[in-house]
């Protein structure tokens, strides 16, 4: 049977489909650490700007595949500072991995690598664009702790206008059935119109200011940053409008719904929600293990059956 | 003054018609064609048109479109039709369709994108999103961007 795995790209979510989706969950929850998956398989991390912790979670990932990690961080001296196109460098690199994870500051960035690689390259994060693996583990969450994808309440609150995971996991639920979208945010920071027509017509969505969590499956909460606020004062209005308290989760939410943030959280988290059994952002961020386990496992080896 | 009578005054070359009003300055600058042009150009603006209202029309003589040029005009007049013209005759009449790639046609609009890194050297790529209304998305950093409002490079 030919792969439809085998040598691809994971890029942007908007080449998965409801298949694809469902099959990198399968496989990520039935993935486990195996010293012989990936032996003698080589896989280059290339991180032209840092993010540990993502960088951490794919090294992870490969070593506890059996595989090995090359490669940069930002920190580094990369080929950058001397001048060299990105072009160039995955040229050279396909040839030294069986795989490339890539994180650039540039939107587009990783497409190019893809276009150039002849190996699979998975997007790690491109600028403001995409990160799909991301979306894919929170995706794997809503799917542990609810049970399905279909016919769910989700809502998404904070800072609707940048936050690329939110963008995200919208288009990635398009895929779904009978999806319902609370749109929490500020004016400032609505959800941004040209990315709203694409979700039109596949998903119902409702906007708002005001912070209800009645009726929500899931909460899937961002940070509201104050650079995005041309004054300071606008800020400071809307700032403590969306922060989650355990009074409000405990008068609005039921006991199985679920909290989802895709971290590092500041404080638009009340920390005394945390004990509370809605609290899944700290396990949603265990599941990049296996989720990335199983794109790698894909896109390396095929398929299992 | 009917259409056919305006299209055949020229001899040979081309004759685009149904340019939403305006656009005809658009047009030319695709078509390469500045104050020093040798060739004859007829350009009439905000001529009366059952389809679009007002349009406009150029008739560029001893011009064939080549494919890039016709796909720039696809873009800014999506209901244009192209006429070539051979010893006063109508020799191919041509509507243009939505253009499903673009290499190096569309300037990104996303000044983060990796195609507007001046180290990398890059041709933009665009396809088609959706046509009526044309939308267009960048290959790379996924921007789309209404046909109307893209910029020409
Ligand atoms: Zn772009």
């Amino acid at each position: 049977m030919q792969s439809r795995w085998l040598g691809r790209d994971i890029i942007s979510i908007r080449d998965l489909s409801r298949d694809d989706i469902e099959s990198v969950l399968l496989e990520a929850k039935e993935i486990r650490p195996n010293p012989d998956a990936l032996r003698g398989k080589v896989v280059a991390s290339l991180f032209f700007e840092p993010s540990t912790r993502t960088q951490l979670s794919f090294g992870s990932a490969v070593e506890r595949l059996g595989g090995q990690v090359i490669g940069f961080s930002s920190g580094d001296v990369s080929s950058k500072a001397k001048g060299e196109t990105l072009s160039d460098t995955i040229g050279v690199v396909k040839g030294y991995a069986d795989a490339i994870v890539i994180r650039h500051p540039k939107e587009g960035s990783a497409r190019l690598a893809a276009d150039v690689a002849d190996v699979p390259v998975i997007n790690a994060g491109d600028g403001a664009n995409q990160h799909p693996t991301q979306t894919l583990l929170d995706l794997y969450s809503i799917e542990k702790y609810i049970g399905r994808l279909d016919g769910l309440s989700i809502g998404m609150v904070g800072d609707l206008r940048y936050g690329r995971t939110v963008h995200s996991l919208a288009t990635a639920l398009t895929r779904f059935k009978k999806i319902k979208l609370r749109l929490i945010s500020p004016p400032i920071l609505k959800f941004p119109a040209s990315h709203l027509d694409e979700l039109r017509g596949l998903v119902e969505f409702h906007e708002q200011e005001e912070l209800d969590l009645r009726g929500l499956d899931v909460v899937y909460v961002t940070r509201i940053q104050k650079e995005r606020f041309p004054d300071i004062e606008e800020y400071e209005k809307v700032k403590g409008a969306y922060v989650l308290r355990a009074k409000s989760v405990e008068e609005q939410l039921s006991a199985k719904s679920i909290i989802l943030h895709p971290l590092p959280r500041v404080d638009e988290i009340h920390t005394e929600v945390d004990s509370l059994p809605q609290a899944k952002y700290f396990e949603q961020a265990e599941g990049g293990i296996p989720v990335r386990m199983a794109i790698l496992k894909l896109l390396l080896l095929g398929e299992s059956k | 003054m009917s259409e056919d009578l305006k299209v055949s005054k020229i001899k040979r070359g081309t004759v685009i018609d149904h340019i939403p009003a305006g656009m005809a300055p658009t047009v030319l600058r695709i078509l390469g064609i500045s104050d020093g042009a040798s060739n004859v150009v007829v350009v009439a603006m905000n001529v009366k048109s059952s389809k679009l209202g007002q349009k406009d029309i150029v008739k560029v003589e001893n011009q064939i479109l080549d494919e890039q040029k016709f796909q720039k005009i696809s873009i800014i007049a999506p209901q244009a039709i192209i006429n070539i013209i051979d010893n006063y005759q109508v020799v191919e009449k041509r509507g243009v369709s939505c253009p499903h790639e673009l290499e190096g046609i569309l300037k990104c609009p996303n000044r983060n994108c990796i195609t507007a890194d001046r180290l990398e050297k890059m041709l933009t790529y665009f396809v088609c999103e959706k046509e009526e209304p044309l939308i267009l998305r960048c290959h790379y950093c996924e921007t789309s961007v209404a046909a109307d409002r893209a910029e020409i490079l």
